[in-house]
């Protein structure tokens, strides 16, 4: 199964080195990895993983994340209620003809239009995993020049409204 | 204060009493302070025997070990200690030099990414980049080595930081957020292990080396005599249990006693304490303690479900664990057990055959009566350490030390140096092997240049003998590269003693005595005795080779991959 692992780290030199390096040395994989500064006052940085695999090895992935001394947090957000969402930078070959039919599509995913040519469409999107692929399939037959996704990262839900 | 100056000032305040290491051009600044400081140096001859050597003077005083070593190659030469100490839960802090901060990454000379290099086999490492951190990160490694489940920490401090000045003293406490090892027991947890013991029919208690690390010697032994538990220990474990008690099963696992794997197939109730089901402990893991319900009590919530399942796992240190847990038990009886377990012990013993050679059996007992079970015992890895692991009867924590979870040849020599470093008045003694000891034989100079009264004693069977014994075993009599008399021109088939074999490579007598250290020789075994005599009562180092017979294999022995009450008794 999949799962969404957040991490608070203290922002020191190679942290993310020791988190990926956990991942080798023990033989587990990461699906996707992101990471960015949280906070500006005590340095601290925030990574969310996407780690597949069963009860075993998610139970040892947490408790080794655990153990790293430049981890402060651990907190696998799969079983709670939580915001996931990615970032997709996709170009595709897109004569001027082309342009309307192709802006149809990426409207239907309210993707944003970022750059265009004479030759190619990109787009931005942001979405969960399952949209920002389905996008990306959407448009292949157009021919993808280029794709940049940022990997997942992911926030618990205060509000408890549950339908 | 310069970065020198605090470093040093720092290794004062962590109360270290010994420092092991290897000067070079980017710790001169380091060297130079300690030119003149109280911290007592040791010169090994290699950094490999530094770190070692510091590791070993771990084990036995229960501090932390320090070993200094210069950048690049100088660092690297640490890497198999930081592994050694790693695997086996050693708190070590490595001190390495680094090129200055403006040449990292520069492909300078003599720099190594030793932060990268070091990271999986460190407990924690650090860079620092600014001396005014310096002193944070200096109580900190302390701390991170000690505390929790113990490990080494490497330092690496480029060389201006080394020069450049702070005005910050050296720091009282540190808060390190995202290390905060868990030390006390849950009380949830310990009723249902103390509800799990008041049911036991038959248990058996699996003791680790974290009962050693923790101090715990003597909560296990009230916990083993008031619940009737008869108590095996994993090879780090020797010593956490006096191995000549009516209830001690001795060691387990691949090379254990027989009826401590019976005991542990048969068991309904394992108390592991301290240990990580390491698979030389196993065998087949999902044939290990078939019908045992599992009480894992360990520091590291890591260890826990890692190899085994467990029934009940109880985070916290041992000590502190086994202290709560002896309140709540009751008293129980097991006679019926305790005398199956009798049983298995007369008619399975350990034992070893007698004949014109010198046995290596016989080397170890006579060690053991002539130390009357006292001294501290290092080993280096192979034959000879099963068989002292087998045959020395150990009764005290920390007077064993071996490469139990790398099983690093070359660790024991210099391991032996830092214990004698550590216990300048107890009896230490080596047992190596003639292929392990030549990993840091350099270090003989290290022994004669302090004049460590260490006694090292080389079992000689002119092979490597735990990789012949695997090739006599599984690989049909095949012995590739196990020989070390093996010349250029030998035949191709050759099953060991051929005429016209060089008699002795090296001599290993004359090889001591050009480092002033005498050497002894036996081969026969009427001299085992009086040359252990004579060498345990020369005040001063001592090496003594015994030769014994390349055949002499380690028995009983679990094959690999089969269940732990498989094993093969001896040769047909």
């Amino acid at each position: 199964m999949k799962h969404i692992i957040n991490l608070e780290v203290a922002n020191t030199i190679g942290v993310v080195a020791r988190v990926t390096g956990m991942f080798t040395a023990r033989g587990f994989n990461i699906e996707s990895i992101s990471a960015g500064r949280a906070s500006m006052e005590d340095g601290s940085a925030n990574v969310t993983l996407v780690v597949r695999g069963d009860d075993w090895v998610i139970e040892q992935v947490t408790k080794q994340l655990n153990k790293l001394i430049d981890v402060i947090r651990v907190s696998d957000v799969t079983e709670s209620d939580f915001v996931g969402r990615e970032l997709l930078l996709i170009k595709i070959n897109c004569p001027p003809a082309k342009r309307t039919e192709v802006s149809m599509i990426t409207n239907i995913f309210r993707a944003k239009v970022v750059d265009i040519s004479n030759r190619s469409m990109t787009f931005e999107l942001t979405g969960i995993d399952a949209k920002i692929t389905a996008f990306i399939e959407t448009l292949r037959p157009y021919g993808i020049k280029e794709i940049s996704r940022s990997g997942t990262i992911a926030m618990v839900r205060d509000s408890q409204y549950k339908s | 204060m310069t970065g020198a100056e605090l470093i040093i000032n720092g290794l004062q305040k962590e109360g270290v009493r010994a420092v092991f290491g290897y000067p070079g051009g980017a710790v001169l600044d380091i060297f130079d302070r300690l030119y003149e400081a109280r911290v007592p140096f040791y010169l090994t001859r290699h950094e490999q025997g530094a770190a070692h050597a510091a590791d070993g003077y771990a084990r036995v005083s229960g501090e932390v070990g320090v070993c200094l070593a210069t950048s690049g190659p100088g660092a690297t030469n640490l890497a198999t200690g930081l592994a050694t100490a790693s695997m086996d839960s050693i708190p070590l802090v490595a001190i390495t030099g680094q090129v200055a901060t403006h040449l990292i990454g520069n492909d300078a000379f003599q720099e190594v990414d030793i932060i990268g290099i070091s990271r999986s086999i460190t407990k924690h490492n650090f860079l620092v980049r600014d001396v005014n951190e310096l002193g944070k990160v200096f109580r900190s490694a302390f701390y991170i080595a000690r505390s929790g489940r113990p490990g080494p920490v490497l330092i690496d401090v480029p060389k201006d930081v080394q020069q450049a000045k702070t005005q910050l003293p050296y720091p009282g406490d540190v808060n390190i957020p995202g290390y905060k090892p868990t030390i006390k027991g849950h009380s949830q947890q310990m009723r249902k292990v103390a509800g799990l013991i008041a049911h036991a029919q038959r248990p058996v208690i699996f003791a680790g080396g974290g009962v050693i690390s923790s101090g715990a010697s003597d909560e296990l032994m009230q916990l083993s005599e008031k619940i009737q538990a008869p108590v095996t220990t994993s090879l780090m474990g020797l010593g956490a249990f006096p191995e000549v008690h009516p209830l001690a099963l001795k060691m387990l696992g691949m090379h254990g006693t027989e009826y401590a794997n019976y005991a542990i197939q048969e068991a309904d109730l394992l108390i592991a304490i301290g240990a990580r089901f390491d698979d030389r402990v196993t065998g087949k893991v999902d044939k290990f303690a078939p019908k045992a319900q599992i009480i894992h009590i360990d520091i590291d919530p890591t260890s826990i479900r890692k190899n085994v399942e467990v029934t009940a796992p109880l985070v916290g240190d041992v000590r502190n664990v086994l202290i709560d847990l002896l309140k709540e038990v009751k008293p129980m009886r097991h006679d019926a057990w305790l005398e199956q377990i009798d049983d298995w012990k007369s008619k399975h013993p350990l034992r070893y055959q007698q004949n014109h050679h010198i046995s290596p059996g016989q080397i170890i007992e006579q060690v053991a009566n002539l130390t009357k079970h006292q001294a501290i015992i290092a080993t280096e890895v192979g034959q000879h350490q099963m068989w002292t692991a087998q045959l020395y009867n150990f009764l005290t924590p920390r007077s064993f030390l071996s490469s139990g979870g790398l099983g690093t040849m070359g660790y024991g020599f210099p391991a032996a140096i830092g214990a004698q470093v550590a216990q300048p008045d107890r009896t230490v003694v080596l047992i190596a092997g003639d292929g392990s000891i030549q990993m840091n034989i350099q270090e003989l100079a290290t022994v004669a240049t302090y004049q460590l009264p260490l006694k090292i004693i080389i079992v000689n069977n002119q092979s490597l003998g735990m990789v012949r014994q695997w090739q006599a075993i599984f690989y049909n009599r095949r012995f590739s590269n196990t020989c070390l008399r093996r010349r250029s021109d030998c035949p191709k088939e050759c099953d060991g003693d051929q005429n016209g074999c060089p008699k002795y490579i090296p001599d290993f007598c004359q090889l001591a005595e050009a480092y002033g250290i005498p050497g002894l020789r036996g081969d026969k075994p009427e001299q085992v005795r009086p040359t252990l005599e004579k060498a345990l009562t020369t005040s001063g180092p001592v090496l003594v080779e015994f030769i014994i017979d390349a055949e002499e294999n380690v028995f009983p022995m679990v094959p690999a991959g089969a269940a732990i009450d498989q094993m093969i008794r001896g040769m047909a």
